[in-house]
């Protein structure tokens, strides 16, 4: 009955609503492309790793309009509202237009709460003078005392030439992204599990499976068109059921068939729970199981990636990662602690709930999506429990075919396609390699032309260990660029603040707006920004996009590559590198680094030309126009040698030409043909005919299941700093709010942030709705409102609060506890108290 | 540490379902609804439709009988929601009103506003500002709402402090993409409160969802008609007592379930 009362409204709207869109979208768009003399391009959406396609309005040299590009695989014309303002962010009335340095006069002065404008020259001088008194070019370290903070936001040749710039040029790994923050964990699980980085599968799934899992992940306000599509599934597929767990009541709980609330961190325990449940039921697929997958276990009691002084670090008896092999006797005898009572009582969510979760996987039939964001990823055991959940796919051989997978969705538009594949963690280079390999480093500096024994094989500082360095002295020379590192990095009042202000340090901040971090540095640069560069994004799906310089960049501001570039100018090979490292090139001591990275007869071998779209309009290229040779081209074309010369294979893309003509392709992408699923016969071309299944990126093609417990999370609730404090995003803002706050509809929807708190709570406390509080931990606090209705219900015991609000700095408050594996710090997870302001 | 959250197929999500049921659908057409606007705004010129009152406040007419535009109300708004009508305002001058789109009410828990009234005319049996009706959210405009086109905006219903309740999202195959959901924002007269933060959020230029006083927004269902499902509901049975179906003649090598539908 409920059923057909529900046909009937939606046979009723949809005749509306399919009417409505019918003459509303196309038919508007185009006519404003024949009337308005509106130029349309391709392009990517700014916003999270989604990656919708969208099509860029330019007239009179300014972007007018944008829409979603109705051919787009992904979003098929659609866009969610931050993507709906695309064409508004780069036009905040504040842009920066000149390079600023603290003090009077264009004097530097440390101390100087004021502000000069100087010329792009002045700017590189003082850069150049402060980065040469950090750097010993005799250290067998290398460069240690210099960094840089980059982003999944960078395009790809911008991550890329970073990373050659630091590793090869200043002989420093201390290179980071912010993608640390956000996705470390996933990389390092399927590292672990996979030896090879990314998903499996792809979107498509999301209309193959029967059943989606939500592990941690608010789909419908953080990616809000992938939502749509599960949304879609779940709507018109028989027996198609949505799995919800989370540690609050968010809004993708509107969709769920089974809605789950635990008690943070327990996720351990419910993944061992369903592999206990698997192995006891025998429902596991031996055959899978004995061809394809290794049992391990790994170290445990590991700590928590704080300083080494804290006593949680001195009391831990384990330290990495380390794997073991064991029997399944071993492996069954591990999870069969985490019966359903147990579970039950450890996480708070009911038997029914949790059997009925565990049944859907243990279902051969089927196939079942489980999906993650920063609520696995942010965890002091984010590897773990990431792999608790590959261990599930694995036993049941559910991945790697449509419809079946494990799949690890990202916050930014090129987290996948920058952060991870060009290298840009301290610990990596292009194409999966790693710098602590012999033989990796040696192929990347084949590659790069520069002798062996430059790239340093130490890993450089991860993210939270760049603001820990800052503050004591050790980071000296510290650039950030594209993203809002001070806004976004944890316990912002113990470490990032006093790094950035240590009068030892000169910190550059590359912005086009005066961000909380750009207000905290020594320098800041005026940045282009998105479509006034010719750039390229990596979604989660490993689909590569291109666009092409769309509008010039505001008064005087430079893309980030042009910045790196010049900068490179500013070294000769004698600055940064040993005497032996000199003699080994064979290049003169006096070469610049420009030479040697940039214009050396391989990145420079595009020569300048017309950049022309399929109508015959003409693009503009900044770096053509300043280095004389198609910058970008010459860098990517660079990388792609990494995926097809290097010791990894599995990363083949097109070539650079073509992407420029398609909508993105997904890799590994093999005579002209992307890939949709990854190591299964058929669909992977790196798996030959007869293997079936293979992990190739294993020397023996197995992957790991590992085992891992449940172990506590580093600062729980207590007596004097009572809730949980989770933190998060909203819809309307992305981040740390430096463009959608920028956008005005954008801010008036959702002006300020405001504390989600359990209505019993907050009465409890004597609070009302509304009533100004103080939120505090033992790192800072924060004047904030009490929220207790709406879109986000809290249990009682725990509160939340997005970060996007400038006004409201969040990360005052975060403690950066972090995964010792992935040194991702857990955003999600520490105590604080409430009281009234 | 409260941990179940009840799904859909258990019992609140359906009672979710059922305010669906109860409720008069306030998504209406454009034309039909310009037309009520244009005879209204001729016959009460004293009150413009986008002016709101402060909760209450009851019907228009008892309320200008009983304020005495004292602006005790205005005064202890904490949120500066609340205004006193000025010369020209094209309100009744010295009462009480709001505009959602400029400054909506935030719903006070202890809705300081009427206590402070020291007439009545703001109902002082009103404590819990979920029972407050200061016009109903509608959807006015179809064809601009982000939603209806199929982007995910739907930023109305996620700023509503009655979520779920007064705004839900119906979900409707996007039959132009074929893969994604539409999820059009659909307004609960039980439920509504007609705060305005919705029109307030809406991010279009001119808000696709507007709060207008009840008068303008809601149509009525003829009393010599009944909801069969609605009232089989209710009663928990079929109304008729005593009918039975009789079984369909079928060829026996159809599989079970196929054919017949007498049940």
């Amino acid at each position: 009955m409920k059923l057909s009362r529900r046909d009937f409204i939606k046979a009723n709207a949809a005749t509306a609503a399919a009417a409505a869109a019918g003459i509303a979208l196309p038919g508007v768009s185009s006519a404003n492309a024949a009337e308005d003399g509106i130029r349309w391009d391709k392009g990517v959406c700014r916003f999270c790793g989604t990656g919708c396609g969208v099509l860029l309005g330019v007239k009179g040299g300014q972007m007018v309009a944008t829409q979603g590009d109705p051919d787009a695989p992904v979003n098929k014309g659609l866009n969610c509202i931050k993507g709906y303002f695309l064409s508004k962010i780069m036009y905040g009335a504040d842009r920066l237009t000149k390079p600023l340095l603290r003090g009077k006069g264009g004097k530097f002065d440390k101390a100087s709460n004021e502000w000069s404008e100087i010329s792009w020259d002045q700017a590189y001088d003082i850069m150049a003078e402060k980065w040469k008194a950090a750097i010993d070019p005799n250290d067998p370290k290398g460069a240690t005392k210099v960094g840089m903070f980059g982003s999944g936001q960078w395009t790809i040749w911008e991550g890329y030439a970073a990373s050659k710039f630091m590793k090869a040029g200043l002989r420093s790994n201390n290179i980071d992204p912010n993608a640390r923050h956000c996705m470390a964990s996933a990389v390092g699980a399927f590292m672990r599990a996979f030896g090879i980085d990314e998903p499996m599968g792809c979107y498509d799934d999301l209309e193959h499976a029967d059943a989606f899992v939500l592990w941690g992940a608010n789909m419908a306000e953080m990616h809000p068109i992938l939502w749509s599509r599960l949304t879609d599934t779940r709507l018109t597929k028989k027996g198609c059921e949505v799995h919800v767990l989370s540690t609050f009541e968010h809004r993708s709980f509107e969709l769920a068939d089974n809605g789950m609330i635990f008690t943070p961190q327990t996720d351990l325990a419910i993944a061992n729970y369903i592999a206990n449940y698997i192995l006891t039921n025998n429902a596991q697929s031996d055959d899978f199981l004995s061809k394809h997958v290794n049992l391990t276990k790994t170290v445990t009691d590991i700590g928590y990636g704080l300083r080494p002084e804290h006593p949680l670090e001195k009391a831990k008896t384990g330290k990495g990662g380390k794997l073991t092999k064991i029997t399944m006797a071993e492996y069954k005898e591990a999870v069969s602690k985490y019966t359903l009572e147990y579970t039950t009582k450890l996480s708070g969510v009911p038997a029914a709930q949790l059997e009925r979760l565990a049944k859907v996987y243990a279902d051969p039939k089927k196939k079942v999506m489980s999906l993650w964001t920063m609520g696995m990823n942010q965890h002091t055991r984010g590897v773990w429990i990431n792999g608790l959940v590959y261990n599930i796919h694995l036993m049941m051989g559910k991945i790697s075919e449509p419809g079946n997978g494990p799949f690890s969705l990202t916050g930014q538009p090129s987290a996948c396609g920058t952060a991870r594949e060009v290298g840009t963690f301290a610990h990596r280079l292009p194409a999966d390699l790693v710098v602590k390999n012999k033989a990796h480093r040696a192929a990347a500096e084949k590659i790069w032309k520069v002798p062996v024994g430059v790239i340093p094989p130490k890993p450089g500082y991860h993210a939270v260990l760049h603001h820990r360095m800052l503050k004591d002295g050790k980071l000296n020379a510290y650039w950030v660029m594209c993203t809002n590192n001070m806004q976004a990095a944890p316990n912002m009042n113990e470490e990032g603040l006093p790094g950035y202000r240590n009068p030892k340090n000169f910190i550059v901040v590359s912005d086009p707006y005066f961000t909380v971090t750009a207000q905290a540095a020594d320098l800041v640069l005026p940045t282009a920004m998105w479509m006034e560069k010719e750039g390229a994004y990596g979604n989660a799906e490993r689909r590569t996009q291109f666009w092409r310089q769309q509008v010039k960049p505001q008064g005087e501001s430079k893309s980030d590559i042009m910045q790196l570039v010049e900068f490179s100018k500013r070294f000769k090979l004698s600055d940064v590198w040993s005497k032996e490292n000199i003699a080994a090139s064979g290049y003169p001591a006096d070469k610049s680094l420009y030479e040697v990275l940039f214009a050396n007869g391989q990145v420079d071998k595009f020569p300048k030309q017309d950049i022309v779209d399929g109508s015959g309009n003409k693009y503009d290229n900044e770096e053509m126009d300043k280095f004389g040779f198609y910058l970008q081209k010459g860098m990517y074309e660079e990388y792609r040698r990494f995926q097809f010369e290097g010791p990894k294979p599995g990363h083949e893309m097109a070539d650079f030409d073509t992407y420029h003509k398609v909508r993105g392709q997904r890799w590994p992408v093999i005579d002209g043909k992307e890939t949709l699923w990854r190591f299964r016969e058929g669909y992977d071309p790196h798996v030959k005919k007869g293997e079936g299944v293979k992990f190739y990126g294993k020397p023996d093609g197995k992957a790991n299941i590992i085992f891992a417990p449940y172990e506590p999370a580093a600062e729980s609730p207590d007596k004097d700093f009572p809730y949980w404090l989770s933190t998060g995003r909203v819809l309307e803002h992305w981040h740390t709010g430096s463009m959608t706050n920028r956008v005005p509809e954008l801010h008036r929807a959702y002006p300020n942030a405001k504390l989600y708190m359990h209505p019993d709570d907050a009465k409890a406390q004597g609070f009302k709705r509304g009533d100004a509080v103080k939120l505090s931990t033992r790192r800072g606090e924060l004047e904030t409102r009490v929220e207790t209705r709406g879109r986000n219900k809290p249990p009682k015991g725990l509160v939340y609060i997005p970060f996007f609000d400038a006004g409201q700095l969040v990360n005052k408050l975060t403690l950066d506890a972090t995964d010792p594996l992935s040194k991702e710090t857990d955003y999600k997870k520490c105590a604080c108290k409430v009281e009234k302001a | 540490m409260s941990k179940s959250i009840p799904s859909r197929a258990q019992g609140s999500g359906s009672s979710r379902r059922q305010f669906l049921a109860d409720s008069a659908r306030t998504a209406c057409g454009v034309g039909v609804f310009g037309l009520g606007l244009g005879l209204y705004a001729n016959s009460a010129k004293s009150k413009p439709a986008t002016a709101l009152r402060p909760p209450g406040a009851g019907l228009e007419k008892d309320f200008l009988g009983s304020c005495i535009r004292c602006g005790l109300c205005v005064r202890d708004c904490p949120w500066g929601t609340l205004r006193l009508s000025e010369l020209g305002d094209d309100v009744s001058v010295g009462t009480p009103y709001f505009v959602a789109r400029e400054v909506p009410c935030e719903m006070c828990d202890d809705i300081p506003c009427v206590p402070a009234c020291p007439t009545g005319a703001l109902d002082q049996a009103l404590t819990n500002i979920d029972d407050a009706r200061m016009g109903l959210a509608v959807l006015i405009d179809q064809e601009a709402c982000l939603n209806f086109l199929g982007l995910r905006c739907d930023v109305c219903y996620r700023v509503c402090p009655v979520i779920d309740k007064a705004i839900t999202l119906e979900r409707l195959h996007n039959f132009r993409t074929n893969k994604h959901t539409m999820f059009i924002p659909t307004v609960h007269s039980d439920h509504c409160t007609g705060c305005g933060k919705c029109e307030r959020s809406c991010v279009l230029p001119t808000a696709a969802i507007r709060v207008l006083p009840h008068k303008l927004a809601k149509g009525k269902i003829g009393e010599h008609y009944r909801l069969g499902w609605k009232e089989k509901e209710k009663k928990g049975e079929a109304l008729v007592k005593g009918i039975v179906d009789t079984p369909d003649r079928l060829p026996s090598t159809l599989p079970n379930g196929v054919g017949g539908g007498g049940q």
